[in-house]
Formats: C-alpha cells, sequence, structure tokens
C-alpha cells in the first residue's frame, strides 16, 4: 500500500511535466493551429538555461525558476513573429516542418557547444530533504514540481475562463473569422499567446533539470510522448491535454512499479493507449471532431 | 463513429467552408506546387529528361564515390515513397522510418540467418513492413492533416522502442552487424558493383510509384488530396483508398531500407527514429513535393551535401540540414524540382 502511494505520487510528477508541455502545446495550437514541434528542445533550454545559469552566471535556481521562462517566452515570441506568422496563412503542416528545422538547429547547436554527456544539478538546498506525510517520506523537491504543475494548469484555466483577455482568446480560438467580424483584434493576442505557450515548455524545463538528466536530447522523445498525449485528450482541449498528461503520468509510474521485466510496455503503453482512442473517439477523448476530410 | 456519420459531417463542413474562403484555401495548400499529372509536360521533354536520369544512374558511381551513390538511390526511394502520401495524397507521415526501419531489420535478419540472395532479403525487408503497415495505416488514416503527422510519428516511436528492448532479435544498441551480400556467389564487396547489383531494385521501385501515380487509382488520390468531401460524394472509399497508398508507400520505402541495410551491411537503431523520419520529409520538400523527381532530386541534394559536411569533419550536421529546411518551408516551397517544373510549364 505504501509503495502504491509511492509510485502513484510519483506518477503524478510525472504527469506533471507531461501535462506542462502538453498545456503550453494546446494553448499555441488553439490560437494559431500551430503543432510546434520545437516544444521539446524548447524544455530542454529551459534545463539548460538553469544549468548554464547556475555553472557559467551564478545565478541559484530560484533565478532560474523566473528568468528561464521569461527569456524563452520572449524568444518564443521573436520566433512567432520572424518565422511562424509568415506561414500563418499556410496549411499548418509548413508550419510543423519549420518548427521540426528548429528542433534540429537547437539541439545541435547545444550539443556543438555543450557536447552530449548530462550536466549534474542538484535541487535547491531548502528543497532537498524529504517531506514525512505520516505514510511514507516524499522528496521535498517532487513535492515542489507536483504544487508548482498544479497551480500553473490551475492559474491558465483561471485565465482562460474568468479574465476578459481569456475570453478573448478562447472566441479567437473558437470562431477565429466571427470573433474578427465582432470587433476583436485577434492578432494582436496570437503573438502573446504564442510566447506564453513556450514560456509553460521552458518552465517545465527549469523544473525537470534537478531531477531529469539534462543534456541536448533530453525533450527529443519527450516531445513525442507528449503528441500522443494530446491525441489522446484532443488537442483543441486545453483541459483534455493537461487531464491525459497526468493520467498517462500515473499509469506509467504503476506500470513501471511492476518490475524489470515490464519497462517495455511502460514506454510504448502511452501509444497502445492512444491507437485505443483512435478506434473508439477519433477526436480524442475531450476534443470535439473537426471537419473530416 | 460510422461511415454515415462522417458523410453528413463531411457535408456539414462543405456547406460551412463554401462560406469562409479561409478555410478552403488553407485545405487546398497542403500540396502548393504539385500538378495533377505529367500531361502538361510535352513528350518528347518527359523522355529527354527520363534518358538524362538514366544515363546519370548508370554513371553515377563512376563520378561519385560509389558509397554515396548507393546512400543517394536508396533514400530518393525512401522520398519518393513518402511523396507518394504527402504530394499525391495529401498525407504527411512522419512515421516512415517504422517502415524503412522495419524493412532493414528483416532484410538483415533474412540475409544473416537464412542467408538469401539479396534482392530477395530486401522483397521479404519490405513485404515485412507493408504487412506493418497496415494496421499503422489503419489507425492513422482516420486522422487527417497534422494529426495524422502526430499520429504516425507516435506509432513510429513505438517501432523504435520496440526495437531498442528487443535485445535478442535487434541486439539493441549493438546493432545487426556483418550483413551479407549474397548473390548466387557474385563477388559484391566492392561497392561500385553492388550499386549496378541494386538499381534493378531502385528502377522497379520509382516504377512501381510512376505506375500508381499515372493510373485511374492515383488520379483518386489526387482527387482525395484536393477535395476529399467530393471524392466520398463521388462514392469514392476514401478511408481504403488513403489506405491502399499507405500500404504502397510502405512497401516502397521498405525497398529503400532493405537496400540500405546489405548497402552499409550494418543495421542500427537510427534507422528507426524519428530524425530518419524527418529526413526523409526533408528531402521530399526541398527536392519538391508532389513531384516524382523532386524527391530522387532532394535525396541527391541531401545526401551529397552529409558526405560533404561529414568529410569536412563538421559534426553537428543539424545546424545545416535544419536552416536549409527552415530556410526551404519558408521562402522555397516548391523545392528544386518543383521550381524547375513551374518554370518549364510556364513556357509556351
Amino acid at each position: 500500500m505504501v509503495n502504491f502511494l509511492q509510485h502513484t505520487f510519483n506518477g503524478l510528477v510525472g504527469g506533471a511535466f507531461l501535462a506542462l508541455l502538453a498545456l503550453g502545446l494546446a494553448v499555441i495550437f488553439g490560437m494559431l493551429r500551430v503543432v510546434n514541434f520545437a516544444h521539446g528542445a524548447i524544455y530542454m533550454l529551459g534545463a539548460f538555461g538553469a544549468y548554464v545559469l547556475l555553472t557559467e552566471v551564478g545565478l541559484s535556481f530560484w533565478w532560474a525558476l523566473l528568468v528561464m521562462p521569461i527569456a524563452l517566452a520572449l524568444f518564443g515570441m521573436a520566433l512567432e513573429r520572424l518565422l511562424v506568422a509568415r506561414l500563418a496563412r499556410l496549411d499548418p503542416l509548413y508550419n510543423f516542418l519549420l518548427t521540426f528545422g528548429l528542433t534540429l538547429i537547437l539541439q545541435d547547436a547545444v550539443k556543438s557547444r555543450y557536447g552530449v554527456q548530462s550536466s549534474p544539478y542538484d535541487a535547491p538546498a531548502i528543497l532537498s530533504g524529504t517531506l514525512d506525510l505520516g505514510a511514507f517520506d516524499f522528496p521535498a523537491y517532487r513535492v515542489f514540481v507536483l504544487v508548482m504543475a498544479v497551480a500553473v494548469c490551475v492559474g491558465v484555466w483561471w485565465l482562460l475562463s474568468r479574465t476578459r483577455v481569456g475570453m478573448v482568446v478562447r472566441a479567437a480560438t473558437e470562431r477565429p473569422e466571427l470573433s474578427t467580424a465582432l470587433g476583436i483584434d485577434v492578432g494582436r493576442w496570437v503573438t502573446p499567446v504564442f510566447g506564453f505557450g513556450i514560456g509553460l515548455a521552458g518552465l517545465a524545463g527549469v523544473l525537470a533539470a534537478p531531477i531529469r538528466a539534462v543534456n541536448p536530447l533530453m525533450g527529443a522523445d519527450l516531445i513525442i510522448v507528449v503528441f500522443a498525449v494530446v491525441v489522446i485528450g484532443g488537442l483543441g482541449s486545453i483541459f483534455g491535454s493537461v487531464a491525459a498528461g497526468f493520467a498517462i503520468g500515473l499509469v506509467q509510474a504503476w506500470v513501471q512499479a511492476l518490475g524489470e521485466d515490464w519497462a517495455l510496455l511502460s514506454q510504448v503503453l502511452v501509444f497502445l493507449v492512444m491507437a485505443g482512442v483512435l478506434l473508439w473517439r477519433p477526436a480524442g477523448l475531450f476534443g470535439r471532431e473537426e471537419a473530416p476530410a | 463513429m460510422s461511415e454515415l456519420e462522417q458523410d453528413k459531417a463531411a457535408a456539414g463542413s462543405v456547406a460551412v467552408a463554401d462560406h469562409t474562403a479561409g478555410v478552403r484555401a488553407e485545405a487546398r495548400a497542403t500540396a502548393p506546387a504539385a500538378p495533377t499529372g505529367g500531361t502538361i509536360v510535352p513528350p518528347w521533354l518527359r523522355w529527354t529528361l527520363t534518358g538524362a536520369a538514366v544515363l546519370v544512374a548508370l554513371v553515377l558511381p563512376v563520378n561519385l564515390y560509389p558509397t554515396v551513390a548507393v546512400d543517394i538511390a536508396c533514400w530518393a526511394l525512401f522520398a519518393v515513397a513518402v511523396d507518394l502520401l504527402l504530394g499525391y495524397t495529401g498525407l504527411m507521415s512522419f512515421g516512415h522510418a517504422a517502415f524503412w526501419g522495419t524493412a532493414a531489420y528483416a532484410t538483415g535478419l533474412a540475409a544473416i540467418h537464412w542467408g538469401l540472395p539479396f534482392p530477395l532479403a530486401v522483397l521479404l525487408g519490405a513485404l515485412a513492413s507493408t504487412v506493418l503497415a497496415v494496421p499503422v495505416g489503419y489507425l492513422a488514416v482516420k486522422r487527417v492533416g497534422i494529426y495524422f503527422a502526430m499520429v504516425t510519428l507516435a506509432f513510429a516511436q513505438m517501432v523504435y522502442y520496440i526495437a531498442n528492448q528487443w535485445r535478442s532479435v535487434t541486439q539493441g544498441e549493438n546493432g545487426l552487424q556483418r550483413v551479407p551480400r549474397e548473390l548466387f556467389g557474385l563477388d559484391l564487396s566492392d561497392e561500385f558493383y553492388f550499386y549496378y547489383a541494386a538499381l534493378p531494385i531502385v528502377a522497379g521501385g520509382l516504377w512501381l510509384v510512376w505506375r500508381t501515380v499515372h493510373s485511374p487509382f492515383g488520379r483518386v488520390l489526387v482527387a482525395i488530396r484536393d477535395n476529399p468531401a467530393r471524392a466520398r460524394a463521388l462514392g469514392y472509399p476514401v478511408h481504403r483508398y488513403k489506405l491502399a497508398a499507405f500500404l504502397l508507400s510502405a512497401f516502397t520505402a521498405g525497398l529503400g531500407g532493405g537496400l540500405f541495410a546489405i548497402g552499409h551491411r550494418f543495421v542500427s537503431l537510427d534507422v528507426l527514429h524519428w530524425t530518419t523520419s524527418g529526413k526523409a520529409v526533408i528531402i521530399v520538400v526541398l527536392g519538391g513535393i508532389g513531384t516524382l523527381w523532386g524527391p530522387v532530386v532532394g535525396s541527391a541534394a541531401v545526401t551529397r551535401l552529409e558526405d560533404w559536411l561529414s568529410f569536412a569533419g563538421f559534426e553537428q550536421i543539424g545546424l545545416v540540414t535544419g536552416a536549409i529546411f527552415a530556410l526551404t518551408v519558408l521562402i522555397f516551397r516548391r523545392g528544386l524540382w518543383g521550381t524547375l517544373a513551374h518554370w518549364l510549364r510556364r513556357r509556351p
């Protein structure tokens, strides 16, 4: 039972990263119809940025947690203005391809400077211990990650559903032409929303630095799992993407707990679930059916 | 969801789309420079081009390092297979490494364990890919556009993980080593001769795709690409046509992957990685989406460039290929061959 709780907790932490990445992907897709392939590379930049800030500038984890998401959000906004916007009127596949090219560039740029080996990054001292919550000892840092991720997801939900900005973004997401016709300046929100989504990926990267191996390829395979997650949840649905992220993290951890023999299943599980969802509800669990074509 | 419901939804989408020109334009932009067939090119020009291509193919290993020539041929097959889906069916597969890689492993295993002549091993590998493509394609054609790309990518990654864990068969990270190059006792250890032994298979694969595109079946695929709702309304089972194109594409990619395994005498996990899928798409876009010569030209350009870069000791190839790819997508979407074809067609 104690073991089960521990695995559940670890699963939620793993799911937190998937959820944060899926959330950013879904927010960007909702507003721009762009699937950002570089999302995994941005996550890597977040983690690497934290590492570089610590070793070369001397800024602590807390500074990185503040600086990196903002810096990457600005980077994302520049990217949107300079490159992504040029392809906005074309098929979304072109932006998918563009961000794929960017992924190769970003990964190899970091690789050429820092090599492929993993760099160690310690959790801040105050979070290095464990929390005794009765049943078992929770590593304090992981608790912090989980709390942060849940807080961010709730925060984004609040932004979208309770504020004027959120209302505009939702309107633009669901009926872009109609929103424009009603006098809402949709174009004004495209760049900030893209930057915001990129910032979320950067945040996930900084949070991941102390518990995942920091190396140039850390986002490479993860992004594909996140793609499967958003197909399961329904890419158009922000709630679905977050829920699917946590759920997949949980189930992965449970299968992993069964032992070494189940390692393969825990890796491919997300893809099997995706296959099942495609059979049963092709639009995703929480997605709406797009016009079939 | 039943076929009937989908038809209804499709009919609805047409009605909506007709009022929103933007959405229609978006749907059409999938393959920007794709011609619908070869009819506009005058016959003499087509024969001249084909003759020139045959000539180039025949002298390629004389002028080029033969290993590079073999690579160009293999990647050309792979890219043409991807273009059959992307350029002629309107489906962008970002997971074709699954078929290229599966064929490479199956070919390598057949050659190692059964000592088959290499053309037979390659054929077996391509058939293995086709079998894998049945469930993957069946599920993937349920989605379109960007979702199709993500779904194929995800399934390819699944195949990658399985190959990585199934060490007793794939040798894991070590890969299959010393894949034999058997052909009725002929000595093909020289890459120069192997190139000519492999050429008929490459030509066969290219001909298969050419024949498909220029058949009534291929015309239906183009119709599906341009207006799926209308194709369905005309009574064509769109999902089944897409699946058939997917299987053909997987088979052709498999021919390339099998030859690649025999050519390198080595199969590593890289053949299944998503970067390999991405490279095939890069080649198609650089060469020209929706053209048959485009992927061949693109393959020559990319392979030659990578060879040149690694020869020059440049390690971060992704910096260059990524930049070329981003630039192609941004400002050169017709691609090399697409631009030429467009230019030729505008001449009276």
